[in-house]
């Protein structure tokens, strides 16, 4: 199981680092979804196995679905990659490379540290369990993103919503024009 | 002892590599020769007699098209994008096989007994999803983007329902384990008590793996075979297999889930799964000979506006009563 | 919610209700049939193979006329005229192209002399285009086709070999504006 956590670890961030430099956003995206199935991977190694699942159907399987469904409508060409290329010039990204490399080893010397976190034993957490951790100590939050989850479905429904009388008007418009056109006669 | 492995380790090891190989090369076998009952069941619906010529009934037509599909020329697009075009076609392939890897045919027959069974079936299916968008996006064809639009739409709502009207059954076994879940059907079939769930995971896994009547990402009248129309040779061959293992896949589904998988009298396990499997393959293809394809947004809200609403109440209801027993 | 009740309820069945049709169609006779063991009955007006009749003396019909090839709408017919020596036409070559021929029939329509006919054969597959060019040799029957007792010549008013001017039948002799008796 170590074995596979860290060539699925190794991939994920390998893959996620094509994310940021490929020029072509499919292609970053095609990365992307292959740096999710990873973590997943990950998160079966570390006996997580109803987490790893979630991760692909939510992550994997939906989400980055709805990512790509809207990158190809964005009509890509050399145009766009060549902009992109010019995006990633050394002198856009060595500010934020430099502050996140500081994080990288704040990290780091937290974990070398191993005091304030806990180690991973092994144990398999079932999806029985996960269940009830959600509906006993966490109950509130459950609750809260299910609020958060039922505004924006209202909001989605209330964009979606058809008028139940366009048709009406447009035949109601359409007769007025017939009887304007008959005035003007 | 090879490399710290005990022989009784080597000898289970090899048993599941033979086991996965059959396993999987079976599912591929039995899915192409569902070309073959699918040509031979639309003709006798149709009143024709459908492939009759290549071997005995026809049989050996299948073999047929794959040598003609092998060494027909392979041919990409110089306006595709090249990697994406090659890659989509072997998505769905692996989706598929992966599916079949949790399916237990018997107690004894299975790939791999996950205790999420059930939801590594919903990620397979929703992973199978990027085959269709990356075909139709690397395509770099109109007609593709469409097909591949609407696959997006289409799959990812008929998921949802899908998801929806299994937890009625895994509240039923009380487990994601596919296995527990054929054995919690040993008094009486999930069909019965969860007949809606059954009539939406069926028609939710018709629209996943796109099959008549919800085949509107190929519709050949609108969109010249959509998101698969500038696939040619072995790559188009891989994505009309991978729809037939979809069928054999969601019926291998539909009957471990709702009809009692190997359960039954008399015969051994296996025959009741093929035949109830089959029962179910020939009804897809009845399926597609009988009925009309919907319109896009006819599909989007049958899905919305009537599986969705009977999906949740059935999940409450079932949810009442089994609280209310335990 | 009563409409939508009876919507859902007519749909249903009515999919239900094609569906056990369309599975009872397993029970009907196949409308097709297994072709080259089993041959189709094609009636004797069917368009197929053009082929030139005789008539009933065994002379050709064909009197190279041109109409057929006039007619033709995909030009595939071609007809080269000679004579022989009692004034009689024929068709010193005819040749058919049927890789183009249509099997309209227009040409069979256009003869004045029932020569050129179609037939209910239509097995006319060929490996190589050329064989598809048919020659006089290779339209010409030895019959008189659907048109049985016909012969041109014995009702047309042209005097050729042997047959003068108002011998055909039905013909009247040919006033002789020459004279003044009655």
């Amino acid at each position: 199981m170590e074995f596979a956590f860290f060539i699925a670890g190794f991939i994920a961030l390998a893959a996620t680092l094509r994310v940021i430099t490929c020029a072509n956003p499919v292609h970053a995206l095609l990365y992307l979804i292959v740096s999710l199935l990873a973590v997943a991977i990950d998160f079966y190694a570390l006996g997580a196995p109803f987490a790893a699942t979630l991760e692909v159907v939510v992550y994997a399987g939906a989400v980055m679905v709805l990512f790509v469904f809207v990158v190809m409508m964005l009509n890509l060409n050399a145009e766009t990659v060549a902009r992109e290329r010019h995006w990633l010039r050394p002198a856009l990204w060595t500010g934020p490379a430099i502050m996140a490399g500081v994080l990288l080893f704040a990290m780091l010397g937290a974990l070398i540290d191993g005091h304030s976190i806990g180690v991973v034993d092994g144990q398999v957490l079932s999806a029985n369990s996960v269940g009830k951790q959600l509906f006993g100590p966490y109950v509130l939050v459950v609750e809260l993103s299910a609020f958060l989850l039922l505004a924006a479905l209202v909001v989605a429904a209330h964009l979606g919503r058809e008028d139940d009388d366009v048709e009406d008007k447009d035949t109601a418009r359409r007769e007025r024009g017939v009887s304007k056109a008959g005035e003007q006669r | 002892m090879i490399f710290g492995l005990s022989e009784h380790d080597i000898i289970s090891i090899g048993l599941t590599a033979i086991r996965t190989l059959v396993i999987l090369l079976g599912s591929v076998l039995v899915a192409a020769m569902m070309i073959w009952v699918e040509r031979r069941l639309l003709g006798l619906w149709q009143d024709r007699y459908g492939p009759n010529r290549v071997g005995p009934f026809g049989l050996l037509q299948v073999v047929a098209d794959m040598i003609k599909i092998f060494f027909k020329e392979d041919w990409i697009p110089p306006f595709a994008d090249k990697a994406v075009f090659v890659v989509a076609p072997a998505i769905i392939m692996l989706t598929s096989m992966l599916a079949f890897a949790v399916i237990p045919f018997t107690p004894t027959w299975t790939v791999v007994n996950l205790n999420v069974g059930i939801l590594f079936l919903l990620a397979m299916s929703s992973l199978g999803v990027y085959s269709v968008i990356f075909a139709g996006w690397a395509s770099d064809n109109k007609y593709a983007l469409l097909g591949a639009m609407r696959t997006a739409a289409q799959m990812i709502s008929y998921e949802v329902f899908m998801g929806l009207s299994l937890l009625g059954v895994v509240l039923l076994a009380g487990s994601f384990n596919l296995g527990v879940i054929v054995e919690s059907q040993r008094g009486m079939w999930n069909v019965i008590p969860q007949f809606p769930a059954f009539v939406i995971f069926f028609l939710a896994g018709c629209a996943e793996i796109h099959r008549a009547p919800f085949d509107l990402p190929e519709a050949e009248q609108e969109l010249t075979s959509g998101y698969h129309t500038e696939y040619s040779g072995m790559k188009f061959g891989m994505f009309f297999v991978g729809e037939y293992l979809g069928i054999v896949l969601i019926s291998c589904l539909v009957t471990t889930l709702f009809f009692g998988g190997w359960l039954g009298p008399w015969l051994p396990g296996f025959v009741w799964f093929a035949l109830k499997a089959g029962f179910f393959m020939c009804f897809f293809i009845l399926l597609r000979a009988a009925t009309v394809r919907p319109r896009y947004d006819q599909l989007m809200a049958f899905g919305w506006k009537v599986l969705l609403p009977i999906a949740i109440i059935n999940v409450a209801i079932t949810g009442a009563i089994v609280v209310a027993q335990s | 919610m009563k409409n939508a009740a009876q919507n859902a309820i007519s749909a249903t069945s009515g999919v239900l209700r094609t569906l056990g049709m369309t599975f009872m169609h397993s029970f009907r006779k196949r409308d097709t049939i297994m072709y080259p063991e089993e041959q189709p009955y094609l009636p004797p007006r069917y368009r197929g193979r053009i082929v030139l009749t005789r008539d009933p003396d065994g002379a050709e019909r064909c009197v190279a006329c041109n109409l057929c090839s006039v007619a033709c709408p995909v030009d595939c017919i071609s007809v080269v005229k000679t004579e022989d020596e009692t004034g009689r036409w024929y068709p010193e070559s005819f040749r058919i192209n049927f890789s183009r021929c249509i099997y309209c029939g227009f040409c069979e329509e256009a003869c004045p002399t029932y020569a050129i006919q179609l037939t209910p054969d239509f097995e006319m597959g060929e490996f190589d285009r050329q064989q598809m060019v048919y020659e006089k040799s290779d339209l010409l029957i030895s019959g008189v086709g659907k048109r049985p007792g016909y012969n041109f010549y014995r009702v047309a008013g042209m005097a050729v070999g042997g047959k003068d001017k108002g011998a055909a039948e039905n013909e009247a002799e040919p006033i002789d504006i020459k004279t003044l008796l009655p």
